[in-house]
């Protein structure tokens, strides 16, 4: 299995503090990785490197080609999607508005008009409300568009950014599912950083743990979830 | 259009300045007073006056930079406290005969209460908003001082003549050296009181004001008393250097406060360092000495060459003369070692 | 009563100047978050190209259409390589950035055209317009292409894909760029188009208050006002607001004794500073809700 994304010694600045202290991680095409860790270690951070919204040095990968040097909106072009904390929905535009957003930097036209479509499918709630202001849409609701959004772009891969936040469990559940569908059969290759450890370890395939800037643990992720310390530290038993 | 409402995470408008950053060293700010007392005994009378317009302005920029840097209110009127000061003292020592130093604390106080019924109404007012209605109360300040209303004591479009006090005591120095250190003994005061004022309670909540009005109204600070505080106090200091820039100029007229006055102020600002009160005095050499400058290098396009010494030195130094300051103070740092 | 409907539609015709001007403020505001002092002498100087041109021989429709592209490509231009590089300084600092271009801009335009007054050719004629002794037919033409380029923008922003990315770029950058939209040059562009829409603000606005550098700077602070008052966030509010100032203005100078031109302008600016007192976000704004 070939590895989408490699990432070599990354280590990330706000300013003059340093958040990452040189992580290695490597996903291969096709997985569902999780990223877990408590707040402030660094998660987010990761994935703001990866998309160069953050200060950072280190050798990133993707399909091989590098991405130092690059905006952020070239590194999306690639084939990248991210959905980021909070969702950054364009919450004064409409549902249907949001979607054309995701494929802005698309040229086929017709594909995109389908593509809104297939995304209605996966999201009924979507289509609903697809007239209405994205910012009257309530957390979960909200949460699916920026999926839906993300997935507009027709990435490789997805990076997310703690989807489960401020999020009802059952529809936590929901959510989790449709990602696991998506990978599956969309075949987009995906990198979750959640605190929600049970269930991104139900969901994913592979899973790494990092605290303080560092990886402290990494693997298949139904033996990070049985492993003693991540059990008492992240699933509570 | 919709009607939805806009939710805005609001950025910081106005960077905050650490708090010990906000003067010099103890040992520059020594040395800068032995040039300022020492200087004026060894050139000429025009270039005493010159200081003492830098020291003046200087003052006026503390005070936009108390406002702005310190409760991040943003202001393009200073001018018509400016002139307000100035024509206090000018009416006062002119036709009330009052001792010219009793000029300033009234003219200081007269402006503290202008700036703090202003601020009520402007509570509401932010940023953007809060710039038109400064900017209107300095377009509207030459027009009112030249209102035939007022003409019996304002002397209307000509404006008044102010004699400059002699050195007290039969002291043997001029007029003009006087005037100096008359003067830096007022910046002194104001620019010591501004420093404890910021570092005070008050200081810390305009400040607060300044980072998250939110939070800050969520701490139970109460942003309304603080803010027109803030304008209070500002105006005030402006004042004060209104009444001794009448006193130094001996000539109070209503074209002399326009808005090129209070835009001239903002810029002094932004040059010396928005919250850095040292650079009040920088800023204040900037909007002196550069205009002239300019229209030394040519004539017909002293404006463009202004514009032009003017994005070289925002595009030097975004923030301020305080960025040379801190490279300053990294560079004797790694001296020291 | 008559004066007083009389006086209204004076206003409505002075303050189709405004309502075109504000157009070009919400343009720019849409674009990068604040309000560009220099536009207006942006807009001075376009004109003066036009007329130069003119003086030259251009026909006047020529000349238009040339200086609107022109003008386009210098707002572009001015933003890439002057304030691309302040785009991380300090608010303040790209305000002093705005002062700076706008005294560059007067100086040379006094430099090369002088002081003096200029006529400014209208190619509307400026007969009374359907008979009316309020409104030439210069400023219905004025009104007129105004609306034009208010429906223009509607269209834009709405229904085309530039739009959109414009829009998103400007209400939420950081997840625009996640969408791949290249935000720094959507700033650009907006300067282009405000600055385009600024030329044609001149261009009608010359007739009336003739060709001189200093021409624009009322005209500017009245622009401003309209599109605060009718919301920074709304071209149309900025054109119902253009024209609500020119009422406005006109209905202080001839109701408030003793209020000569000098002081119409701070009175007006008090009158809509009260507006906003009572309606922060101007009349068509969109409520800025506030989160910590």
């Amino acid at each position: 299995m070939t590895a989408m994304l490699n990432v070599k010694d990354l280590r990330a600045y706000y300013g003059q503090v340093q958040a990452l202290h040189g992580l290695n991680f490597s996903l291969n095409e096709g997985s569902l990785t999780t990223l877990l860790g408590a707040n402030g270690a660094g998660k987010t951070t990761t994935l703001r490197a990866i998309c160069n919204m953050v200060r950072s040095t280190g050798a990133i990968e993707f399909e091989g080609r590098p991405l130092s040097g690059r905006s952020t909106e070239n590194i999306v072009r690639l084939g990248i999607a991210h959905v980021p904390q909070g969702r950054g929905t364009f919450t004064a535009m409409t549902v249907e508005e949001n979607l054309q957003l995701g494929a802005i930097s698309r040229r086929d036209g017709a594909a995109i008009v389908s593509d809104i479509e297939r995304m209605y499918e996966h999201f009924p709630v979507l289509k609903q409300r697809h007239t209405q202001q994205a910012g009257t849409l309530s957390g979960g609701e909200q949460q699916m568009l920026a999926v839906a959004r993300a997935l507009m772009l027709r990435p490789r891969l997805m990076l997310l950014d703690e989807p489960s936040f401020g999020l009802a469990p059952l529809i936590v559940r929901d959510l989790f599912k449709i990602l696991g569908k998506i990978n599956r059969e969309e075949k987009v290759t995906i990198l979750v950083v959640e605190q929600n450890a049970q269930l991104a370890l139900e969901l994913a395939d592979q899973a790494y743990v990092i605290e303080t800037g560092r990886i402290v643990m990494s693997g298949g992720a139904k033996e990070i979830a049985n492993n003693e310390d991540v059990r008492k530290s992240y699933l509570g038993y | 259009m919709s009607a939805a409402e806009e939710v805005v995470t609001e950025g910081q408008a106005i960077e905050a300045v650490p708090k010990r950053a906000m003067t010099m060293g103890t040992g520059t700010s020594l040395a800068v007073l032995i040039l300022l007392i020492v200087v004026p005994l060894f050139v000429k009378n025009f270039i005493i006056f010159q200081m003492t317009m830098l020291l003046i302005y200087g003052v006026a920029v503390l005070a936009l930079n108390i406002l702005t840097g310190g409760s991040g209110q943003f202001s393009l009127g200073q001018s018509a406290f400016y002139a307000i000061g100035a024509y206090t003292s000018a009416i006062l020592i002119e036709q009330y005969n009052v001792n010219y130093a009793l000029t300033l604390p009234i003219a200081g106080l007269l402006c503290f209460a202008a700036g703090f019924l202003f601020g009520l109404p402007a509570l509401r007012l932010s940023g953007v908003y809060l710039a038109l209605a400064t900017f209107a109360l300095a377009t509207a300040m030459p027009q009112l001082l030249k209102l035939g209303f007022f003409e019996h004591w304002t002397g209307g479009v000509q404006g008044l003549v102010v004699d400059k006090p002699d050195a007290p005591f039969g002291l043997p120095m001029s007029q003009d050296m006087w005037l100096y250190y008359f003067t830096l003994v007022i910046t002194i005061a104001v620019y010591v009181g501004s420093v404890n004022l910021l570092r005070s309670r008050s200081g810390r909540a305009f400040m607060a004001i300044r980072d998250n009005e939110i939070a800050a109204s969520s701490m139970g600070v109460n942003v309304a008393l603080y803010k027109t505080l803030a304008f209070g106090v500002s105006a005030g200091i402006t004042g004060i250097a209104g009444g001794l820039g009448a006193i130094a100029v001996q000539f109070v007229a209503p074209d002399s406060y326009t808005i090129q006055l209070a835009i001239s102020l903002f810029l002094g600002m932004v040059v010396g360092g928005v919250g850095w009160l040292p650079g009040s005095f920088i800023g204040s050499a900037f909007i002196i000495f550069v205009p002239n400058i300019a229209e030394g290098i040519s004539k017909g396009l002293s404006g463009a060459v202004f514009g032009v010494l003017l994005f070289l030195v925002i595009f030097l130094m975004p923030h301020g003369a305080r960025q040379i300051a801190i490279v300053g103070q990294q560079l004797a740092a790694r001296f020291r070692r | 009563m008559e004066l007083f409907t009389n006086q209204i539609l004076a206003g409505i015709s002075t303050g189709a100047i405004y309502a075109c001007m504000a157009l070009a403020v919400v343009m720019i505001y849409q674009a990068i978050d604040h309000l560009n002092f220099a536009q207006g002498e942006m807009a001075m100087f376009s004109t003066f190209i036009s007329w130069q041109m003119m003086q030259w021989g251009v026909p006047y429709w020529v000349a238009f259409v040339v200086t609107l592209i022109l003008s386009f490509i210098a707002g572009i231009a001015i933003e890439r390589i002057l304030f691309k590089p302040l785009a991380k300084a300090p608010i303040l600092t790209n305000v002093a950035g705005f002062i700076a271009l706008y005294s560059i801009i007067n100086s040379c335009a006094g430099l090369i055209w002088d002081f003096t007054i200029k006529q400014y050719p209208t190619p509307f004629g400026s007969s009374p317009f359907l008979g009316s002794q309020l409104i030439s037919t210069h400023q219905a033409g004025m009104i007129g292409l105004t609306l034009l380029m208010l429906l223009g923008l509607f269209f834009f922003f709405r229904y085309t894909r530039m739009g959109l990315a414009m829009r998103a770029a400007a209400s939420v950058p950081e997840s625009a760029r996640l969408v791949g939209i290249n935000t720094s040059w959507m700033i650009a562009l907006g300067w282009g188009m405000a600055a385009a829409i600024g030329s044609v603000a001149g261009m009608m606005i010359a007739p009336v208050v003739f060709l001189e550098p200093n021409m624009m700077l009322g005209v500017l602070i009245y622009g401003f006002a309209a599109a605060v008052l009718g919301g920074l966030t709304s071209p149309f509010g900025a054109v119902i607001g253009g024209f609500l100032v020119g009422i406005f203005e006109n209905l202080v100078g001839t109701y408030i004794p003793g209020v000569g031109n000098e002081l119409k302008l701070p009175i007006a600016l008090a009158l809509i500073i009260t507006v906003l007192v009572v309606k922060p976000a101007g009349l068509f704004g969109r409520p800025i809700v506030k989160r910590v």
